[in-house]
């Protein structure tokens, strides 16, 4: 019998080993697994290269695991904000590496692991410094970027049903990297807001199919206080 | 010198975009637009972080943290709106799907190269977003921005200083002084938003300007 359902966060994730790429969902707060990230803080794996579009807000999720020093190298595309102070903090110690990735190609790439797909042209960035030392092609009289995919050991996503297969839909915006970094790591957590029996998903509305999810933890949903 | 301000700016612009034209309005000033599509067109608004569809704030107090644009402020869903995930969201735009654009900008060259992330400041943590891939994706890439900078210099340069989000890219741009239609041959003037005259409007930019035989 298939049954990816795990009790806790922390279950969840005690074998995430120091050194680990972990792909983290969510576009601000929208989709952030906050009470992964929690676990994953006191799971206590260090030295991790995370992948996220941001590189956290105030001090809860990603900022509070870039704040516990626990993230050598960050992969994203808009690290730079209001309330990114972890990791302007961070960053301007040298304490973390930070590889800058037009937001498209950070999609693509993580897309592109999950596919199978060995690298791909794109015309995002070319003739930019962020293109800078990597290979060009003119394909049809348009220039490209060959860039590579993004694999990871981990991803720690939020959605918003499962059943114990680990199908899963989301909820609005919240979806945003959930599905891609589902299909690209090697063992994709999944939180959700609700666990139902087999069969009570409508098929036509799963979106990340079970195959690409090894663990779900239920979380219910509580609402954080800004 | 009268000047227009951000908002008859994002309202001169949105007079521009056409009934049933997917849109993808950029973070901070160009969000403005918003505001002001006119009512009897329906024109989509498209957000990178996965929406088509996009309608007004919503009331206080309505908010849900799940519904944002990629500015990550509150918003509503039309009906006939849509979610996906980002690597669609990035598909529409990379795919020449979007019809529109409107992104702010540092710089714009008379070629209509962008400078819009990042100031070259070597202590500057840099972000770029998904500004790249929009200049290089929708079918119109449209520039929103003030003519001069704080201290008065031309935001229009013979070649921009500031690294570049894309080259080549702008179709025209819309100033608190002018519209601008960038071209093979140069910039034209489409209209003067303000009082100057040609010549002074000239005298402000960085580059030659053309009179379109259109323009007022």
């Amino acid at each position: 019998m298939i049954d990816k359902f795990i009790a806790t966060a922390e279950e969840a994730l005690a074998d995430v080993p120091d050194g680990a790429t972990v792909l983290i969902g969510g576009f601000g707060n929208a989709g952030m697994p906050a009470q992964l990230i929690e676990a994953l803080i006191a799971q206590g794996a260090r030295g991790l290269t995370v992948v996220n579009n941001n590189a956290g807000n105030a001090d809860a999720g990603l900022a509070a695991l870039i704040g516990a020093k626990r993230v050598r190298k960050i992969i994203c595309s808009f690290p730079r904000q209001a309330d990114s102070w972890h990791f302007d903090k961070a960053y301007r110690a040298g304490e973390i590496e930070l590889e800058l990735v037009p937001q498209g190609t950070l999609a693509e790439r993580i897309r592109a692991a999950g596919a199978g797909v060995g690298a791909f042209y794109t015309p995002t960035a070319y003739g930019t410094r962020l293109a800078e030392g990597k290979e060009t092609r003119r394909i049809g009289g348009i220039d490209y970027v060959l860039e590579y995919p993004i694999h990871a050991d981990y991803a720690l996503i939020k959605a918003d049903r499962a059943d114990r297969w680990g199908n899963l839909t989301y909820r609005m915006t919240a979806r945003n990297f959930g599905p891609i970094m589902a299909a690209a790591a090697r063992v994709t957590v999944a939180q959700v807001r609700e666990t139902v029996g087999l069969g009570e998903l409508d098929p036509e509305i799963v979106v990340t199919p079970g195959i690409f999810v090894q663990r779900v933890v239920r979380i219910p949903s509580l609402r954080q206080a800004a | 010198m009268k000047k227009l301000d951000r908002k008859q700016i994002a309202a001169r612009l949105a007079r521009d975009i056409p009934d049933g034209a997917y849109v993808n309005l950029g973070i901070g000033l160009p969000t403005l637009v918003a505001d002001y599509l006119p009512k009897d067109r329906e024109i989509i608004l498209h957000s990178e972080n996965g929406v088509l569809g996009i309608g007004p704030r919503p009331a206080p107090g309505d908010e849900d943290e799940d519904l944002i644009n990629a500015g990550k402020e509150p918003v509503t869903l039309l009906k006939g709106g849509s979610f996906f995930h980002h690597a669609d969201s990035f598909g529409m735009i990379r795919g020449r799907h979007l019809d529109y654009c409107v992104l702010g900008a540092f710089q714009v060259s008379a070629q209509g190269d962008l400078a819009n992330w990042h100031t070259g400041a070597p202590d500057a943590i840099p972000a770029v977003g998904g500004a790249m891939d929009l200049a290089v994706g929708a079918k119109h890439v449209l520039v929103m921005m003030e003519h001069l900078t704080k201290d008065g210099k031309s935001k229009i340069v013979e070649r921009c200083t500031y690294p570049l989000t894309g080259a080549r890219c702008v179709g025209r741009i819309y100033t608190d002084l002018a519209v601008l239609d960038v071209q093979a041959d140069g910039l034209h003037v489409v209209e003067i938003l303000g009082d100057l005259p040609f010549d002074e409007l000239q005298r402000l930019t960085g580059v030659p300007l053309k009179k379109l035989a259109t323009a007022a």
